[in-house]
């Protein structure tokens, strides 16, 4: 594995993180949010794959095969984005209830917690 | 064998039997009555906590590994799911259901308009925390961190008609989340390098591959998420917002555990995974200075606070980074000493948020400044409130005052001389603005606060969380108040319990045991000789010594106008840094991520410059 795939997934880590940072609407800093979630997906699937790899699949009757891509990686990025289904839907309906209950969807303009 | 067959049974059982339970009270939620959901939640808790009890007793005697499914391994090599039981992860487990049973009970009257979906959501935290506590592999341990997380987001945001608790909820949900995907990139870089998510084939994997700077990049990003669960400087900030406006029974769960659970997982990671591979200088700077920075905010935040649940919050933030400064010094006395601690401060804050929840639903706010003197008809209340703050800055014979005795030993034979003054000072600071809220609501003394000290989130706008103010204390609410209080002046009392707490943590932080047992299955502790720890005359003196700075610090900040001006006026001048501290603490999320950030780049750079 070369250095690219760590390269694009923190740059798109970052860039959630920044996102979220600058953002002036909590639906999009949700979104942002699962930008950042999808640096993980981008670095695993890559941790896991073989070039020339195929899918890991066998059978009693076939031979296993001797390039294949890693299942555990595979099982991984989908538990992950199990995750991300779960966090996303559940702060977008926190946020439909900020809505509700602040009248607005700004960061900057919620103040009920300083100090 | 039989003890093999039950712990088998018994390990996945615990977390397995909350969850069953969860599902089958959200189907059956039309037809159940209130107190049956009531009931059965909280024998589920019961159970799970007699069984995280017997789990608890089976291990005195060896580590308790149960691979799921049957996949142990073979040659050393398994791709299965390991379970493992020692001292440390099934205690932290029974202090959680222990915690878990007691707010249960106490929701029983205190929520009158809640539904199954609060009771479905409790046990599954319980789950999560106890699957986190005992998981023995990396992404097994994202998976319940991430449970734990989701729910803990949902409980804070119960009350959803009210406008803080969502707002708190949200800042939890992004910072915690954001967290977890740092932990789970570590963990992707980790497995890169190795090929291995099981902690202990990671960790002898790891000592062929040596430590290269990916290691250290990796092992930093797998602990940011425990650290932002912790709530260490400067991934803190999401902690303040939800405890002070999630319902007072979550409160106790986050106070209690939760946030422990974050150090423990840092623990547990260090040492089995890294000990053995990385320079531990680094890793304990990290550790340590982190720590002294948590420990320094959060008492200092929590002198500023008007409002009680956010003053309680900022004092576990205070006393996490204490815990993180023993995990730090790399000392066994030092690690047994906090784990006494971990216990005594989840009985005390749970207590103190109890009381908090009582004064809320009585008078309808939690404001220090607001509620002056009218809780004088609450005796009852005011006496277990300034009781345990009293506990909490070390008052023997309460198992906050054990723990940090031996704790303080600890340090100090790890070479940390700063170490008991530390501790001194964070619990006169923490202990003492819990004693003047106290002196202030119940006892109606101090000075009317003016100008910069009535800035700050007020306590006036929560909802109460019944209907109707109680006038009397109705037993189900008592009875998990004053036996918490007790627990933790018996679980001091209890004899020999702190050698045995020292040997545990020498069994916590023996890497290779624990690789034998969990790839050979030579489950048997090896032996070590223990100090004999225990009550000193020494650390009661400092225990002791706390208190009275503590009673010091609550004189001073409620006569502070009446002092000569030459003291008010060097208090003065600190208005400003603690302004800057107050604007910090902005509850706006984006400022967050990016204390975030530079939080990883701070841990980072302290891992990985030689020291």
């Amino acid at each position: 594995m070369t250095v690219y795939p760590y390269v694009v997934a923190a740059v798109i880590l970052l860039l959630g993180v920044i996102g979220i940072a600058r953002s002036r609407n909590l639906v999009h800093a949700v979104v942002c949010l699962a930008v950042a979630q999808s640096a993980t997906y981008v670095l695993l699937i890559s941790i896991g794959y073989q070039h020339g790899g195929v899918a890991p699949i066998f059978s009693s009757s076939s031979t296993a095969p001797k390039h294949m891509v890693d299942p555990v990686m595979q099982a991984l990025t989908l538990t992950d984005i199990v995750v991300s289904a779960t966090v996303t839907s559940l702060l977008l309906a926190l946020t439909i209830q900020i809505a509700k209950q602040h009248d607005t969807v700004d960061p900057d303009e919620l103040r009920s917690l300083r100090g | 064998m039989t003890a093999e067959v039950l712990a088998g049974a018994l390990m996945p059982a615990v977390i397995i039997a909350p969850i069953g339970v969860a599902c089958v009270l959200l189907c059956l939620s039309r037809w159940l009555d209130r107190p049956f959901v009531d009931a059965i939640a909280f024998l589920a808790a019961v159970a799970v906590s007699v069984a995280n009890g017997t789990l608890l007793a089976m291990s005195q005697q060896q580590r308790l590994v149960v691979w799921l499914g049957g996949w142990t391994p073979r040659h050393g090599l398994s791709v299965g799911i390991a379970l493992v039981g020692d001292q440390f992860s099934l205690g932290v487990a029974l202090v959680a259901s222990v915690l878990m049973s007691c707010a249960l009970a106490f929701s029983w009257r205190y929520f009158t308009d809640i539904h199954t979906h609060y009771h479905a959501l409790m046990l599954l935290f319980l789950a999560g925390m106890t699957g986190f506590a005992l998981a023995g592999d990396m992404f097994t341990m994202f998976v319940f961190f991430e449970l734990m997380g989701v729910v803990a987001y949902a409980l804070t945001a119960v009350k959803v008609e009210e406008p803080s608790a969502v707002h708190g909820a949200i800042n939890f949900g992004i910072i915690n989340s954001l967290g977890a995907y740092v932990t789970l990139m570590g963990i992707g870089m980790l497995y890169a390098s190795t090929g291995q998510l099981n902690l202990a084939q990671l960790s002898r994997a790891l000592a062929q591959h040596g430590a290269d700077p990916l290691v250290v990049i990796g092992f930093v990003a797998v602990a940011t998420g425990f650290l932002v669960k912790a709530a260490v400087v400067p991934f803190h900030f999401w902690l303040d917002d939800a405890h002070a406006v999630a319902p007072t029974p979550v409160c106790v769960l986050f106070s209690g555990i939760m946030v422990e659970l974050g150090i423990y997982g840092v623990a547990r990671l260090y040492w089995i995974g890294f000990s053995g591979t990385l320079a531990a200088g680094q890793i304990a700077r990290m550790f340590v200075v982190m720590g002294i920075a948590t420990a320094l905010i959060g008492s200092v935040m929590c002198l500023l606070q008007r409002h009680l649940k956010r003053l309680l919050a900022y004092s576990t933030i205070a006393h996490t980074g204490l815990f993180l400064i023993a995990i730090g010094s790399f000392d066994p006395v030092a690690t047994g000493g906090i784990a006494i601690y971990v216990i005594g401060h989840a009985a005390i804050k749970s207590v103190l948020f109890l009381t908090a929840g009582i004064v809320l639903n009585r008078y309808g706010s939690v404001d220090e400044f607001t509620l002056r003197g009218r809780g004088k008809d609450a005796r009852a209340v005011g006496v277990v409130f300034m009781l345990a703050g009293l506990a909490l800055a070390g008052l023997p014979p309460f198992a906050v005052g054990l723990g940090k005795g031996i704790g303080d030993e600890g340090l100090l034979s790890a070479g940390f001389g700063w170490g008991p003054l530390l501790f001194l000072v964070i619990s006169a600071l923490t202990g003492g603005a819990v004693l003047r809220a106290g002196a202030r609501i119940f006892l109606g003394i101090g000075r009317a606060p003016r100008g910069v000290e009535q800035e700050g989130m007020t306590g006036d706008e929560e909802h109460r969380e019944i209907a109707t103010g109680l006038n009397h204390l109705p037993w189900t609410m008592a009875a998990p108040l004053f036996g918490l209080l007790g627990a933790g002046a018996a679980v001091g009392l209890i004899p020999g319990l702190g050698s045995q707490v020292v040997q545990a943590a020498e069994r916590f932080i023996d890497r290779s045991g624990y690789l034998a047992a969990v790839l050979n299955g030579s489950a048997t502790y090896s032996h070590v000789v223990t100090p004999v720890a225990g009550w000193s005359a020494e650390g009661i003196m400092w225990c002791f010594g706390s208190v009275i700075a503590a009673i010091a610090v609550a004189g001073f900040a409620l006569y502070a106008p009446l002092l000569p001006r030459v003291i008010t006026a060097a208090a003065g001048s600190l208005r400003g840094v603690e302004r800057g501290l107050r604007s910090i603490h902005s509850g706006h999320v984006g400022d967050y991520a990016v204390w975030l950030l530079i939080g990883v780049g701070a841990a980072m750079a302290l891992a990985l410059f030689p020291a």
